[in-house]
């Protein structure tokens, strides 16, 4: 008996063979958004394996984060390239979830039976955030000390809750060393472990529902629509995608190094240029912009509070679009969507140039 | 007949024993999570720890502060910035500044507190003149001991 019969016998191979035989991915104008949430997926194992990389000469600590980091990218042999693998990637990663994001709302995805997909990827995005904002502090450098204070201050305007969030993210009253173990703690442990649980269950969804295809198409009889089989057409061009995008990753840390900076000093004052990682930054150009009091509410309590139910209702699309879920497209929803694009694009540019 | 009725009786007996059954073990299951996540939460919440109650800090000799100049200081957990001005006053004020927590730094060229994150703005006497602080920096007081420039919390007698 082969080896392919006994695993067989015992694993039911025959019955994952036959399922990756029968999935295809539809063709048409939009089939390159399918390889967004591939994309995403590939350069969060590219983080985790070169955030594991890190880990063996990173060393927590406000004596030792900074110094470490230095080390890697001054003494241990391809450190630098590992940091930059891990920084610049971590950003890309950010980026393409956002486009996977968007692309699947204009093509409304999200729509039954799909809600759960959708659900679980909005966790993915905004735990994908977290892990941005907990690594940002990690090489304990003056920018990134001041913008976890900031972060964490407006984290703490939040009403009722606010002081108790503070304290549970900086680990205290300050951003201190306990901050620095916490971030740690929370960027390589409690997130990856809860992101991985929560991309299984993304993954196993998209993979018992298939892929879907927008509205309009649904209304083409299914003999004039046309597909690709999943394997091995789809998967090789993943695969195409994915070479791509890691020499990507590996021309952009060669030739845009991310500077370490200096480390930072609790006695030392907040330096000029302060500011979050990008991703945050059309939030943070908003409450900048807000004046101290509008009408009887503070300016920036009133902007948290906007993001807080934006970001619930841009959570629970698939039960408000009415529309989606009879196959439509609701003119609200795209228009939504659209507004809601070009006001992150313009607040983020404008928060780069002031 | 007979028969037929007392089965009734039983199973319904059955099953609010059942149901007994259920709710017990539901509860206990809830109570059991309850005690689980119970120590975790009140893990995660750091201990307060008492603010190290300092009343005054040394901040260096007079002559570490020509005319002009600031430094900023460790007061308990706390930075304060302390500077003289041209004429050679000293000041000390809260050195976190009231809008996000930034630290703040003193310009020499206008005898002002100036924060760099989102440029505010502060007098000596640390109130919020320009730019998005909402609250004037808490005012410590400067005693000049022999030549020992020693800072202290509140109002001085
Ligand atoms: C299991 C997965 C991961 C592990 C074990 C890990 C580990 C680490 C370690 C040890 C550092 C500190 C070294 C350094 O600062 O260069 C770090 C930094 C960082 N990580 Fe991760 N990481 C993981 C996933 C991610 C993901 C998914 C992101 C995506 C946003 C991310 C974003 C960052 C960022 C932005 C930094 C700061 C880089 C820098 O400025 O040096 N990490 N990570
Ligand atoms: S933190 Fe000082 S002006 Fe914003």
């Amino acid at each position: 008996m082969g080896i392919y019969e006994s695993l067989n016998e015992r694993l039911y191979l025959d019955k994952i063979v036959e399922f990756s035989k029968k999935k295809k991915v539809p063709v048409f104008y939009g089939t390159i958004w399918y390889y967004l949430g591939g994309v995403s997926l590939f350069l969060f194992i590219t983080q985790v394996v070169s955030g594991i990389l890190l880990l063996l000469y990173y060393q927590p600590g406000v004596a030792t984060a900074f110094e470490s980091v230095r080390f890697i990218v001054s003494k241990v042999e391809f450190g630098w390239l590992i940091r930059e693998i891990h920084s610049w990637s971590a950003n890309l990663f950010i980026f393409f979830v956002f486009i996977h994001m968007f692309t699947v709302f204009f093509a409304k995805a999200y729509r039954k039976p799909r809600e759960l997909t959708w659900f679980s990827g909005m966790l993915l995005l905004f735990l994908a955030m977290g892990f941005g904002f907990s690594g940002y502090l990690l090489p304990w450098n003056e920018l990134a000390f001041f913008a976890t204070k900031v972060g964490s201050d407006i984290a703490g305007s939040i009403p009722g809750i606010g002081d108790f969030l503070l304290r549970l993210l900086r680990g205290g009253d300050e951003v201190s060393g306990a901050t620095l173990s916490r971030f740690f703690g929370i960027h390589v442990a409690i997130i990856p472990a809860v992101f991985t649980v929560l991309l299984g269950i993304h993954l196993v969804l998209v993979q018992v529902q298939g892929m879907s295809i927008p509205p309009e198409l649904e209304k083409v009889p299914e003999k004039d629509r046309r597909y690709m089989p999943f394997f091995p057409n789809f998967a090789l061009r993943d695969v195409l995608t994915w070479l791509i995008i890691l020499n990507v990753v590996a021309l952009l840390a060669v030739f845009f190094p991310w500077e370490l900076g200096v480390k930072a000093d609790f006695l030392a004052p907040a330096p000029p240029g302060v500011k979050p990682e990008w991703y945050f930054m059309f939030m943070y150009q908003t409450l900048r912009l807000l004046p101290a009091h509008v009408w009887f509410i503070e300016g920036e309590l009133l902007g948290i509070l906007t993001f807080m139910v934006g970001g619930l209702i841009w959570f629970f699309v698939p039960l408000l679009d009415k529309k989606a879920k009879v196959g439509e497209r609701s003119k609200f929803w795209n228009w939504f969507g659209i507004i809601l694009i070009i006001y992150m694009i313009a607040m983020t540019i404008w928060g780069y140039l002031v | 007949m007979n028969s037929d009725y007392s089965d009734i009786v039983n199973t319904s007996k059955k099953q609010t024993r059942r149901k007994f059954l259920d709710v017990i073990l539901g509860a206990g299951f809830f109570a059991w999570i309850g005690a689980v996540l119970y120590p975790i939460g009140k893990y995660l919440v750091p201990p307060k720890v008492a603010d190290i109650s300092v009343d005054s800090v040394e901040a260096g000799v007079i002559g570490e502060f020509p005319p002009n100049s600031s430094k900023i200081i460790r007061f308990g957990r706390r930075p304060v910035i302390v500077f003289r001005q041209h004429n050679g006053d000293f000041h000390a004020l809260s050195a976190t500044c009231t809008h996000l927590d930034c630290t703040v730094q003193y310009k020499s060229e206008t005898e002002q507190i100036w924060c760099a994150c989102h440029n505010g703005l502060y007098d000596i006497e640390g109130r919020n003149i320009s730019g998005p602080p909402p609250k004037p920096l808490a005012q410590y007081q400067v005693v000049l001991q022999n030549d020992k420039v020693i800072v202290t919390r509140g109002e001085m007698t």
